[in-house]
C-alpha cells in the first residue's frame, strides 16, 4: 500500500477539479434549497447547458470564449424560466420531478444522434478549450506544496474555478442579508405568510431559481473548459446526487457550507477509492469479494450510504443549524 | 435559546405530535435496520450474482435479425459489422457512410462511428458488459431501407473475451410487407404501448398509494422494480423454479421486504419526526445504495428469465400479430390492476387506505390505525413493483439499471393523473406507454421517453392537479 500516493490523491481531489466543480454547482443549489426550499433535482440540466453552451457557441458558431460564456448563462436563464413556470406554483415535489425529468432530458437529446451535426451526439463536442489556455499565464512546470502538484494546466483551470466560486459565494452571502434574501428564507419557512404580506411569492421563487441556476451553469462550463469537451454521459441524474451529498454535508443555507462540503466529500471519495483500489491491486481484498471495476460502484453505494445517515442523523450537516432546513413540505 | 428550539421542533414535527429526544435505542435501531436493508439486498443479489458469472449469458436476444447471430471470436473485445444489401441483381452492394453508435448500457462507454467503403465498422469495447448498438435510420441510403424500419437498437452482452459482428439487415428498395403501412405500424406500436403502459400502471399504483397515504415521493421505487425482478430471477434461473411459481414467490418476497423496510425504517424515522423533504431525500440515497449493490452483485449485463423467451409464433388477431407471452402479460395486468381497484372499493383495509390518502388526520381521529394502512400500502407496493419488474424482465431484460430507467415514466404516469390518486396512476400510465411507444413513429426511438417528460411538463402548466386529480388551490 502506497499511503503517500493515497494522501496526496486524496489531498488534490480536495482543492482538485471536481471539488471545484461540485462547489459552485452546490453554491447555486444552496440557494434553490438551503435558502427558498426549491427541491432543484436537476441541477445538473444548468451545469449541461452552460457546458453546450459554451461548446456549441465556439466550435459549431465560430464565436468567441466570452460570447460562449453569455450563451451559457442565457440558456440556464431560459432553463430556469422553462422549469419554474409551470412548477413554482405547485407542492415542492412536483418541481423536484420536473427538474429530475428534465435534466434526462437534455441528456438525451444532447446525446441522440438526430442532433449529432449539432451537438456531437454521444461523443459530444470536442476542443473548444484553445482561447481558455491561451489564456494561461502560468508558465510550462509543475505547482504545488508539500505533495500535492498540479500541472500548469489544471493550475489556471483551479485559479479561475475557484475565483468563480468566492464570487459566487460572496454573491450569495450579500443577496441573503439583503431585503430580497430574507424573503427568500421567509418563503422557505412559511410560503402562505409571506403570500398574505404582499409578497409575490412566484416571482422571487423564479428569481432565486434563475441565479442558482446560472451559478450552476458557471460548474457545467468549468467542466467543460477543464477538459476543453463535453460529454453527455458526464451530465446525468448522479451528478446532482452528488452535489446534494456536498451541499448537505457542509450543511443547507450556510455561506460556507456547500463549499467545504464538496472538498470534504471528494477528500472521502478520492481516499476510499484509492485505498481500494490499492488494496485490490495488492491482493489485500481477493477478486471474489471485490475486482477493480467494482471499486467504482462501491464509490456510488458510499454515496447513496453518506445521503441516508447525513438525513437520519445530522439533516443540518456539519455548519448548519437545524432550524434552518425546508425538511418539511406544505 | 433551548427553549426556542423545543418549540421549533415540535411546530416542525408535523401532524404526528412533537419530536422525541434523541435517546441511543432507537438510534442504534435504525443503524441496525439500515445494515439489515443492506444486508438484505447484498445476500439475496449475492446467491443471483455469482450463479449468473458461472453461466455467462450468450444467449443472444430473441429478436436478434436472421443472419445476424452472434460470432465469438477469441482476440480483443470488439464489436464490428458489414452493412450491406442485395441489389436488383441479387449482388451485394456494401453502404459506405451509415452511422452507428456503440454504447453500454450503463453509460459508461459510447463511441460513434461510420462504415468505411467495404460497409464494414469496428468498434473496440472496454470490456464485457451490456451493449447497444444504434444505427442512425436518416444516414442510410434513400433507395435503401432497414428490413425492420422500427428496429434501430441492438441490445447484446459481451462476454469476457468476446467479440461479436453487430448486423442490421438492409434491403433494396422501398419496404415492403405488412409491417410497413403506416396504419399498421401504428397498431402494432399501440399493442406494445398498451402492454408497457399496463406495465407501469403496475408498478405506478404502489407509487402512487405511498404518495397519497405518506406524503412521500419514493424516489426508490424504481429499485423495488429492479428487487422484485431479481429475486424472480434468483427464483426462476438460479434455482430453477419454473416461471409460474418463480414469480409468485418473488412477489411474496417482496412484499415481505417492504413490509419489513416500513416497520424497521420508515416508521422509526416517522416517529422521530423526520420531515417529508428529508425523507425524500432518503429514498434517494437507498436509491442509490441499493441500486449499486445490484451493479456490484448482479453485474451489468442484462440476462432474460429460462421460461417464455423465444416466442416466435404470434397469435393473429385481426390486423396485428400478438406473442403469447406478450397476450398473457396484458391479460395479467388488466386483472391484477382491476383487483386492485376492487380491493381499494371493496375491502375495509382498501378503504382505510383511501380514507387515510383523503385526509390523514380525519381518518386517524375516526379511530383508523395509520401506521398499520401505511404498512399494508408500502407492503403492496412492493409487491406490485415487484410484479411490474417481472413482467418488465419477461417482456424486455433483466437489469440493474432496468427500475431506474422506468422511474421517471412512473412519475410522468402517476403525474399525468393525478399525484396520490391509484386510478389517475392507471389512467396516467398508460397515456405515458402509448405515448413512449407510439412516438417512434415519428422521432428516432432514442428519444421516445423524451416525448413523454416533456408532455409531463406541458400537463403541470395547464392542468397541474392531473387528469384526475382533484383541483385544489395553488400559489
Amino acid at each position: 500500500m502506497n499511503w503517500e500516493n493515497i494522501f496526496s490523491n486524496a489531498l488534490e481531489s480536495a482543492i482538485g477539479r471536481d471539488a471545484m466543480v461540485y462547489a459552485l454547482a452546490a453554491v447555486g443549489l444552496n440557494l434553490h434549497f438551503g435558502y427558498t426550499g426549491l427541491l432543484n433535482f436537476g441541477q445538473v440540466g444548468f451545469m449541461a447547458v452552460g457546458a453546450y453552451g459554451v461548446g456549441i457557441s465556439v466550435i459549431e458558431f465560430g464565436w468567441p470564449l466570452w460570447a460562449g460564456v453569455l450563451v451559457g448563462i442565457v440558456a440556464a436563464t431560459m432553463l430556469a424560466l422553462v422549469l419554474g413556470v409551470p412548477t413554482l406554483r405547485l407542492r415542492a415535489d412536483y418541481l423536484a420531478i420536473v427538474t429530475i425529468a428534465a435534466g434526462e432530458i437534455l441528456r438525451f437529446i444532447f446525446r441522440a444522434a438526430e442532433f449529432r451535426d449539432f451537438t456531437g451526439g454521444s461523443n459530444g463536442i470536442n476542443g473548444f478549450a484553445g482561447d481558455f489556455n491561451d489564456a494561461n499565464p502560468f508558465s510550462n512546470g509543475q505547482y504545488g506544496f508539500w505533495i500535492v502538484k498540479f500541472s500548469e494546466t489544471q493550475i489556471w483551470v483551479l485559479t479561475v474555478g475557484w475565483t468563480l466560486v468566492l464570487l459566487s459565494v460572496l454573491l450569495i452571502w450579500a443577496l441573503v442579508r439583503s431585503p430580497w434574501g430574507r424573503v427568500l428564507k421567509a418563503i422557505r419557512e412559511d410560503e402562505d405568510a409571506v403570500r398574505a404580506l404582499g409578497k409575490n411569492v412566484y416571482a422571487y421563487k423564479m428569481q432565486s431559481l434563475i441565479v442558482g441556476g446560472v451559478i450552476g451553469s458557471f460548474a457545467g462550463m468549468m467542466l467543460a473548459l477543464s477538459a476543453g469537451s463535453v460529454q453527455p454521459d458526464n451530465y446525468g441524474t448522479a451528478t446532482t446526487f452528488f452535489a446534494y451529498v456536498c451541499l448537505l454535508l457542509g450543511g443547507a443555507a450556510t455561506i460556507w457550507g456547500p463549499v467545504v462540503g464538496s472538498m470534504l466529500f471528494w477528500l472521502i471519495m478520492s481516499f476510499t477509492e484509492n485505498m481500494l483500489r490499492q488494496a485490490v491491486d495488492n491482493d489485500y481484498i481477493p477478486d471474489s469479494i471485490m475486482t477493480g471495476t467494482q471499486v467504482g460502484q462501491v464509490r456510488f453505494m458510499l454515496v447513496g450510504l453518506l445521503l441516508v445517515l447525513l438525513m437520519v442523523f445530522r439533516p443540518q450537516g456539519i455548519f448548519g443549524d437545524r432550524r434552518e432546513i425546508a425538511m418539511t413540505t406544505r | 435559546m433551548r427553549r426556542l428550539r423545543g418549540r421549533a421542533d415540535a411546530v416542525g414535527a408535523g401532524p404526528l405530535g412533537p419530536r422525541r429526544r434523541l435517546s441511543a435505542r432507537p438510534l442504534i435501531r435504525l443503524l441496525v435496520t439500515l445494515v439489515a436493508v443492506v444486508g438484505v439486498a447484498l445476500v439475496a443479489t449475492a446467491i443471483a450474482g455469482p450463479a449468473g458469472a458461472q453461466d455467462p449469458p450468450t444467449t443472444a436476444p430473441p429478436t436478434t435479425a436472421p443472419g445476424g447471430a452472434p460470432a465469438p471470436v477469441d482476440s480483443g473485445q470488439v464489436v464490428r459489422g458489414i452493412l450491406r444489401y442485395d441489389d436488383e441483381d441479387g449482388e451485394e452492394v456494401p453502404v459506405e457512410g451509415i452511422d452507428l453508435t456503440i454504447e453500454s448500457q450503463d453509460g459508461t462507454f459510447s463511441q460513434d462511428v461510420t462504415t468505411d467503403e467495404d460497409g464494414a465498422f469496428e468498434v473496440p469495447v472496454p470490456g464485457p458488459g451490456a451493449y447497444v448498438a444504434t444505427i442512425d435510420p436518416d444516414t442510410i441510403p434513400e433507395e435503401v431501407t432497414l428490413k425492420d424500419e422500427d428496429r434501430t437498437e441492438l441490445a447484446f452482452n459481451l462476454g469476457p473475451n468476446q467479440s461479436r459482428n453487430v448486423l442490421f439487415p438492409l434491403q433494396f428498395g422501398e419496404g415492403t410487407g405488412s409491417s410497413d403501412t403506416f396504419f399498421n405500424r401504428f397498431l402494432r406500436l399501440g399493442v406494445e404501448g398498451i402492454k408497457f403502459g399496463l406495465i407501469i400502471a403496475i408498478c405506478a399504483v404502489g407509487l402512487s398509494l405511498i404518495f397519497g397515504t405518506t406524503g412521500l415521493v419514493n424516489f426508490a421505487h424504481g429499485e423495488m422494480v429492479t428487487y422484485g425482478a431479481i429475486i424472480g430471477y434468483l427464483f426462476n434461473v438460479t434455482i430453477g423454479i419454473p416461471m409460474l411459481l418463480a414469480a409468485p414467490l418473488a412477489i411474496l418476497v417482496a412484499i415481505i421486504t417492504g413490509f419489513g423496510i416500513d416497520r424497521a425504517f420508515w416508521r422509526p424515522l416517522n416517529r422521530r419526526g423526520t420531515g417529508l423533504i428529508a425523507m425524500l431525500v432518503i429514498t434517494i440515497g437507498l436509491g442509490i445504495l441499493v441500486r449499486y449493490i445490484f451493479l456490484y452483485q448482479f453485474q451489468g449485463f442484462t440476462r432474460t428469465y429460462a421460461d417464455y423467451q423465444l416466442q416466435t409464433r404470434g397469435l393473429e388477431l385481426g390486423p396485428v400479430t400478438i406473442v403469447p407471452r406478450d397476450l398473457a402479460t396484458i391479460i395479467i395486468s388488466v386483472v391484477v390492476l382491476v383487483l386492485v381497484a376492487l380491493f381499494l372499493q371493496r375491502t375495509r383495509i382498501g378503504k382505510a387506505m383511501r380514507a387515510v390518502s383523503d385526509n390523514r388526520d380525519l381518518a386517524e381521529s375516526s379511530g383508523i390505525d395509520v401506521e398499520k394502512v401505511v404498512g399494508y400500502v408500502w407492503a403492496a407496493g412492493a409487491g406490485l413493483a415487484a410484479l411490474g419488474g417481472i413482467l418488465l424482465g419477461l417482456s424486455e431484460q433483466v437489469s440493474w439499471l432496468m427500475g431506474f430507467q422506468l422511474l421517471l415514466l412512473m412519475f410522468a404516469g402517476t403525474t399525468l393523473g393525478g399525484l396520490g390518486t391509484a386510478y389517475g396512476a392507471l389512467v396516467g400510465s398508460l397515456v405515458v406507454g402509448m405515448f413512449v411507444q407510439l412516438s417512434t413513429l415519428f422521432v428516432a426511438p432514442e428519444l421516445k421517453n423524451v416525448g413523454a417528460l416533456i408532455i409531463l411538463i406541458l400537463i403541470l402548466l395547464v392542468r397541474p392537479q392531473g387528469i384526475l386529480g382533484q383541483a385544489e388551490r395553488v400559489g
